[in-house]
């Protein structure tokens, strides 16, 4: 990479938003990953981001696209609290209503977006929306020091509630016993993922925030053996994945989401590769 | 005063009950063994006094300084826990939960009690090892000291050596009984009668027709029907 190039980027103002956002971004979903990914609660990342995109369609419908944030925070945060309530019944059932509800919000979300879209260029929104191709260097201030906002406001809970976010984490029923009030934790977990799955929305877009939710706490599980460590290893990589992702994507013209994923898958391999090679040996 | 008293505690779920007319009473210093088949409601009860059900009916009350959530729990590994990637350290703090009350973090005493348990079940050695690569019997004893840091009255064991062959059994029975002499008070769910008896002082049986008594009681009893 050319550092004189790079530094010509970093000029404008929207080069430095997009690097802030995606770092705090980053940061945050993998912090919240550790605890999907033990929670076995994966697949509601993914679920959600199909909600958030359905509600970016209704927004879009209703010509409120500066004030995008106040439709789509809402639904995905109640989608969120909906699926979590649905957790506690039958394990299958709840997969497929999950199922049911993510494709219907990504059917209806398009089908909304075509027939009602004022956008001259129907395709290559839901493509931005879907892929986040462009979206996180068109951010308005606003939208950066809402990012800031929340992604300063989830990292300060995550460490204020660090132990019982463990205890909650690692036994419910023994956290509960000692007089937790859990599902208050599971709400405030299902809050916040909703919030990170909006903000990256704009990083990454829909399709591909699962990526970034899982990836960097499976990679750090792989390698470390505690709690601590595995919330640390997990935001570096994910923060280091995200900045090279999108110098990469500066400097070549690949697009930003997609490029982020791919080194995350990167890090994964050599992390994997690394790990069953010591394994083999030791 | 007794620890626990419980008055015709009816057990059950949204569907209907499954026990009724329950009454027994746990003391100080008493080992109660909860003995009964798969399905007779031991779990249920366990959850129950623990607080993470509703009675269906009747009520469970506390005494003698004994809050329902200073209860020590050992419960049953779940298969998240099996590979969960935390060291012996942090699972075992974990126990202090309940004594966190407004404060965010585990404060100096905390980590006193929690290295005292440790050294209690003689797992100090494995303090900063990862809880998911410890055999059966030395998770079981992780668990135990987390029970341990929760409580200096009450310890409630779910079944506590499923899954450990002859001689880790022996030897967690036997951690448990000196757990009992030094003035814990235990309840057990169990279906080893053998152990039972053994062991406790006190038998509550779930089977057909409840009993409740010492265990001298439940013998002759048992030597009656027979």
């Amino acid at each position: 990479m050319n550092p004189a190039i790079l530094s010509e980027y970093f000029q404008y103002p929207f080069v430095r938003y997009a690097l802030i956002v995606g770092v705090l971004i980053s940061l945050c979903s993998a912090l919240l990953g550790v605890l999907l990914v033990l929670k076995r609660y994966s697949y509601i990342g993914d679920g959600l981001s199909h909600v958030a995109f359905g509600a970016m369609a209704v927004s879009a419908v209703l010509k409120m696209t500066s004030q995008k944030m106040l439709i789509i925070l809402p639904i995905t945060v109640a989608a969120a609290i909906l699926l979590l309530k649905r957790g506690r019944d039958a394990k299958i059932q709840g997969d497929a209503k999950l199922a049911m509800l993510s494709v219907s919000s990504l059917a209806i979300g398009y089908l909304l977006m075509n027939r009602f879209s004022a956008s001259a260029n129907v395709s290559a929104d839901v493509c931005s929306t879907l892929f986040g191709s462009t979206s996180i260097l068109t951010l308005t201030t606003g939208e950066v020091w809402l990012c800031i906002f929340l992604s300063v406001a989830v990292s300060a809970i995550y460490i204020l509630l660090y132990p019982r976010i463990f205890a909650v984490t690692f036994d419910e029923d023994f956290a509960r016993a000692s007089g937790m009030n859990t599902d208050f934790y599971n709400l405030l977990i299902a809050t916040v993922t909703a919030v990170i799955i909006v903000l990256a929305m704009n990083l990454v877009g829909s399709l591909l925030i699962s990526a970034l939710v899982i990836f960097p706490a499976i990679t750090a599980m792989l390698v470390c053996h505690d709690f601590r460590s595995v919330s640390i290893f997990s935001a570096v990589v994910s923060v280091a994945c995200a900045i090279a992702g999108m110098l990469t994507a500066i400097v070549f013209g690949t697009p930003v989401g997609s490029t982020i994923v791919a080194c995350d898958l990167a890090v994964f391999c050599i992390v994997y590769v690394f790990s069953a090679l010591k394994v083999g040996r030791g | 005063m007794s620890l626990i008293t419980c008055r015709d505690l009816v057990l059950g779920y949204e569907d209907g009950p499954i026990v009724r007319n329950l009454n027994f009473t746990v003391s100080k210093g008493d080992y109660l063994c909860i003995i009964g088949e798969n399905g007779s409601g031991k779990t249920t009860l366990m959850k129950t006094l623990l607080g993470l059900l509703k009675p269906y009916g009747g009520e469970v009350l506390f005494g003698d300084g004994l809050k329902q959530e200073m209860i020590g729990y050992l419960p049953q590994q779940t298969l998240v826990q099996k590979d969960f990637p935390a060291s012996v350290w942090e699972v075992v703090l974990s126990g202090r939960q309940n004594h966190l009350g407004k404060h965010f973090f585990y404060r100096k005493n905390d980590h006193e009690t929690a290295e005292k348990q440790m050294e209690r079940l003689q797992i100090t050695s494995l303090k900063k090892r990862s809880y998911r690569h410890l055999s059966g019997g030395q998770q079981q004893r992780v668990l135990l000291a987390r029970a341990l840091c929760a409580t200096d009255q009450l310890l409630v064991l779910d079944e506590p050596v499923t899954g450990l062959d002859s001689q880790i059994t022996r030897i967690m029975y036997d951690t448990i009984e000196s757990l009992h002499k030094d003035g814990m008070t235990v309840i057990m769910i169990s279906h080893d009668i053998d152990a039972a008896l053994k062991y406790a002082t006190h038998i509550l049986s779930l089977e057909d027709t409840h009993f409740f008594g010492t265990k001298e009681e439940y013998m002759k009893k048992k030597g009656e029907q027979a």
